[in-house]
């Protein structure tokens, strides 16, 4: 720390804060379109979402350029101070936050409510960089994972005593981010093997088989008396075809993963079944495609041609189903170029849910077509790479490891919210990051940003 | 550098092939597959049709017989309505409390709360008018108006038929309509269908996910409606009008045609009813009262009832023999009463006086010329069979058994029995003229409807031709009648023919005639009574034909008056009061007696 300042400007990666600039104005621009519904008032109407969104971009501008102006090493020296306002603030919107949505996530502010949550990914973040950057852990002994996780699972229990299983989704990112720093890529692969073992264990397990002996039980049981016998087999294969001084370890690895996977593939489904209420459920069959098949599309279409298709609608309404498919049918009928801004049948009459927050992509999808949606995921490609380039750059090892923190989270509210949008994702309510409606999660992604960029200028100063 | 610096490759990989994934997942969603396009436009797109006013039909005069009257519903969206005044709003309404309360009870329960419901049905003009400076104040009613056809006459029920809903049938064969549409269901409405209806329009809107419908402000045009062309019906209302009169308290028929153009001046069908009553709000009650009737008033006898001809089809029996050359004028026949029946005092007449007498012998031994002329010498039944054929190709050609290319929707063809029919019948060569002659006097299996009878009148009249019988003279104001009605019918009997069965015609109007009593003063009528025989002991049908004046006919009537009796007493004086009427459009004390008669007749009870 000796060279003298610079300018607190120079060295801002300045393409970045365009593409930041590009993305807020666009989904601003959406939000107006989406919200609007008959005449065409001035975007800056106080009353009305895009008029508090304009003054949450002002308020998120000026919360950039405070960053801009501070000093890097503030964030470092006080990640510890960070991390633990938030989760304060985590433990006090349990007490007396107000229920939205059935979750208890918002802090009242004079007329603001703000979601706390949105900013603890901050302080995680934060809190990452410092932990790794000082014990200069390689996370090959238990402790520092551990620790790690510890500082991801604090705040995520407290997001799930609200509940709000989409915020509590977000935090995986950091994973990536710990991968990159040592974490075994062992745990990447036996992750998604574990995903795609237990959407194999739901979708089993969503059937109901007549069994001889045991009458109707849960299909699961077939999957696992299969994974039972693959483990049999595999046992013979060793005493078969392996040489005797490794047969002990292989005997052991094939006991325990087989008897993990029958154990795992019968607690996600207990979970599922047992554990997850109705609407839940609901939501992971549809998104896995176990319902709402064929003939249901073609019973809505014929609803809706009748006269009763309004009564239909409202029935539906609620229904996750439902949503998923109004999103889906909107994204499609923006085709390649689009119905053209603010001209969005779908949006336009309502039918898209939740439109100019977490369902935004839909209402761009249909209004600027095939040409819109994929900008928007370029753009996020675009900016995701740049950071995880920007953070190679770093000397300092902490800038590095948050400037990962931010990029992961980046792609996985990206992952989520626009798998969600195009039926590739379960129905989970996160925002699109800088497009979608909200204060806190502008400010907190604003922020989030903002101070890596902070760190990044501060790059040639910084020695280690 | 460490060991792990590869793994930013990593990262970037996964964040890019999970990019391309969905990259690819949208352009199949977006640009490959159009069901969702499709799914988009079921749910959000509304082709609201914009009525036209159907087309207006006027007389030959240019008297308004049909036209339409603009109506209101009250409607009521009840989710909107919230909280109001309800005392004043019924006071206005002229309904009940219990109307309104029933109505959002019922509309709760079928899950419509927030759907348009209708609250008072076909409010005139004027009423609407007085409402409509409170409705405002009465969040979520609303009124719609929509049009009815009126009969400012009320005449000419069956001859102008009637517009109703559209059948699942009708709405199967014409993708035009829609399942709420209204159409012609008979008479001109339906054969002028096409003209009358227009062209509907489109008014696209959106339809959001509540169901309310918004003005559209896409791309696509709306298209405006096309009225209907107005038509000038060949009616002369007049004369419609003094038909139904004529023939009030009785059931039976009139069909009164202009010779030289095919155009029906008057159809009457008796009893007849009021147009007016099956429109709107009550012709759901009337129909079924009417259809019920006893009498029939919806069966138009004039084109769907098929009587036996009697004697009238001595004049056609006539013709085909003179141009077959079974006879002459001068041909006489012994007027032998042992096989058939005759009346009167005669015994040798020639064609001229047989007409007048209705000789029954005679007509039976001309047919038996006709039909067994010796053209195949080996069997009279072989004969017969060659005979009959050539019989039928005449008779045909008045217009017998066929719809005499009219555009009356629903007309019946009636039957002429040919050789198919008796060999069937009777089997192939085991019957010859002897099995089948009561046809040669109009009785047996020969079936003919009122209007081929007034076109056989017409045939007459022209000396050999007809224009097809038809209900529209001018579609367009100004315009023509449909092409098949503007060229003749040529028969192949020569003109010369019908002098001696017009001057026969004219006799039977003078004294000693069977309808001279009808005979109107200063109009000179040719005409032809007849007496159809009823099964069941019922008094017979009386039946008149005619046309005047003798030369230049501008009238042709046939009369039919179920249970009546004898065709010169009760159906020659309505056809002759008839043609008074439109020659003279007044009718002259010298016939007030008769009309008096008339119109004091009652039939309806035999
Ligand atoms: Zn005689």
């Amino acid at each position: 720390m000796s060279a003298p300042r610079q300018h607190p400007l120079a060295n801002v990666d300045w393409l970045t804060v365009i593409v930041y600039g590009i993305m807020v104005l666009f989904g601003w621009m959406n939000i107006y379109s989406a919200a609007v519904v008959d005449i065409n008032p001035s975007p800056f109407d106080i009353s009305q979402e895009y008029g508090k969104q304009f003054m949450f971009i002002l308020i998120s501008a000026f919360l950039a350029l405070l960053v801009l102006y501070m000093e890097g090493e503030f964030f470092n020296k006080f990640a510890i101070f960070i991390y633990g306002t938030f989760i304060l603030l985590l433990g006090l919107v349990l007490i007396i936050g107000t229920t939205v949505n059935g979750a208890k996530a918002w802090i009242q502010i004079g007329g603001f409510a703000l979601q706390p949550a949105e900013f603890a990914k901050i302080g995680v973040g934060l809190m990452l960089a410092k932990y790794i950057s000082n014990t200069k852990t390689r996370f090959n002994s238990w402790k520092p994972r551990f620790m790690a996780g510890l500082i991801i699972g604090l705040p995520a229990v407290l997001i799930l005593l609200q509940p709000d299983v989409g915020s509590l989704l977000t935090f995986v990112a950091f994973i990536l981010a710990l991968y990159r720093e040592g974490l075994s890529g062992n745990i990447l692969i036996i992750g998604l093997g574990a995903v795609v073992f237990g959407v194999l264990s739901i979708i089993t397990g969503f059937n109901r088989i007549n069994y001889p002996f045991f009458g109707e039980q849960s299909g699961v049981f077939v999957l696992m008396t299969i994974v039972f016998v693959i483990g049999v087999i595999f046992m013979f294969l060793i005493r078969n075809f392996i040489v005797p001084r490794n047969r002990r370890k292989l005997y052991l690895i094939t006991f325990l993963s087989t008897a993990a996977a029958i154990g795992f593939s019968y607690s996600v489904n207990f979970l599922v079944d047992g554990v997850l209420q109705k609407h839940q459920k609901t939501r992971i069959y549809v998104t896995l495609g176990l319902e709402e098949k064929e003939e249901d599309r073609e019973a809505m279409l014929s609803d809706a041609e009748s006269a009763d298709a309004a009564a239909v609608t409202t029935k539906k309404k609620d229904d996750p189903g439902y949503n998923a498919r109004m999103a889906k049918i909107a994204v499609g009928n923006g085709g390649l170029i689009g119905q053209g801004y603010m001209k969005g049948p779908m949006s336009k009459n309502k039918y898209v849910p939740e439109r100019w927050t977490d369902f935004i992509f839909s209402v761009i999808s249909e209004e600027w077509g095939f040409f819109g949606s994929f900008a928007v995921v370029a753009l996020f490609v675009f900016l995701i790479v740049r950071i995880i380039n920007m953070a190679e750059r770093q000397r300092s090892q902490f800038s590095r490891i948050y400037g990962y923190c931010v990029a992961s989270i980046f792609f996985l509210h990206l992952l989520i919210n626009v798998g969600m949008v195009i039926g590739l994702a379960p129905i989970i309510g996160i925002p699109l990051p800088f497009m979608s409606y909200g204060g806190s999660s502008l400010m907190g992604f604003t922020l989030l940003l903002f101070i890596f960029l902070r760190l990044d200028a501060e790059r040639l100063s910084v020695f280690r | 550098m460490n060991q792990y610096d590869g793994r930013k490759i990593t990262i970037i990989l996964i964040v890019c092939v999970i990019a391309i994934i969905y990259v690819v997942r949208l352009f199949f969603l977006q640009v490959v597959n159009s069901t969702w396009k499709e799914q988009a436009t079921a749910l959000t797109e509304e082709e609201i049709p914009l009525y036209p006013p159907r087309g207006i039909i006027y007389d030959r005069t240019g008297k308004m017989l049909v036209t339409n009257q603009t109506v209101y519903n009250l409607m009521v969206v009840p989710k909107k309505a919230g909280e109001f005044d309800t005392t004043s709003l019924c006071k206005l309404l002229r309904i009940k409390k219990e109307d309104i309360d029933n109505l959002f009870a019922r509309a709760r329960a079928r899950g419509e709360f927030h759907r348009p419901q209708l609250l008072v049905e076909q409010i005139t003009p004027s009423d609407y008018a007085a409402m409509s400076e409170q409705l405002y104040k009465y969040k979520g009613f609303f009124a719609e108006s929509r049009t009815l056809r009126v009969y400012p006459q009320s005449v000419g029920a069956l001859f102008l038929g009637d517009v109703g809903k559209i059948s699942p049938e009708e709405y199967k064969k014409n993708p035009y309509y829609t399942k709420q549409e209204y159409l012609g269901k008979s008479g001109i409405e339906k054969a002028y269908e096409q003209e009358l209806r227009g062209v509907k329009g489109i008014n696209y809107a959106f339809r959001d996910n509540v169901g309310n419908i918004k003005e559209h402000a896409g791309d696509k045009e709306d298209m405006p409606a096309t009225p209907g062309t107005d038509l000038i019906c060949t009616m002369d209302a007049d004369l419609q009008v003094y038909g139904e009169k004529l023939m009030q308290n009785k059931r039976g028929c009139i069909v009164a045609i202009e010779p030289s153009t095919g155009e029906i001046l008057a159809m009457v069908s008796a009893p007849t009813y009021d147009p007016n009553l099956l429109v709107g709000r009550v012709r759901g009650h009337n129909f079924n009262v009417l259809n019920t009737d006893p009498q029939k008033p919806l069966f138009n006898r004039a084109t769907q009832a098929q009587y036996r001809p009697g004697s009238i089809f001595k004049l056609a029996q006539s013709l085909t023999a003179l141009q077959t050359g079974a006879i002459t004028p001068q041909t006489r026949i012994h007027c032998n009463r042992g096989v058939i029946g005759c009346h009167g005092g005669h015994s040798n007449d020639d064609l001229e006086m047989a007409i007048v007498h209705s000789c029954n012998p005679y007509f039976r031994e001309v047919m038996h010329r006709v039909v067994e002329a010796d053209r195949d010498g080996s069997s009279r039944f072989k004969d017969a069979r060659l005979g009959l054929e050539i019989w039928q190709g005449y008779i045909m050609q008045f217009g017998f058994g066929t719809d005499v290319h009219c555009d009356i929707p629903g007309v019946k063809t009636g039957s002429v029995p040919g050789v198919k029919f008796y060999d069937k019948w009777y089997g192939k060569e085991q019957w010859a003229f002897s099995t089948i002659y009561s046809l040669s006097i109009g009785e047996g299996e020969m079936l003919v409807t009122p209007l081929q009878m007034c076109n056989m009148a017409c045939v007459i009249a022209n000396k050999g031709w007809y224009v097809p019988p038809h209900t529209v003279k001018q579609i367009g104001l100004g315009g023509m009648p449909r092409e098949e009605y503007m060229k003749r019918y040529q028969l192949g009997i020569d003109s010369s023919h019908f002098t001696t069965v017009i001057n026969a015609m004219e006799k039977v109007l003078q004294p000693g005639g069977t309808a001279w009593r009808a005979a109107p003063k200063d109009i000179v009528v040719c005409g032809k009574t007849g007496t159809v025989q009823n099964a069941g002991g019922k008094e017979d049908h009386a039946v008149f034909i005619c046309f005047a004046p003798k030369e230049n006919p501008k009238i042709a009537v046939a009369v039919y008056t179920e249970n009546a009796g004898f065709g010169g007493t009760w159906s020659a004086p309505v056809a002759t009061l008839m043609i008074e009427q439109y020659l003279n459009d007044s009718i002259a004390e010298s016939s007030k007696a008769r009309e008096k008669t008339i119109l004091d007749a009652n039939f309806l009870d035999r």
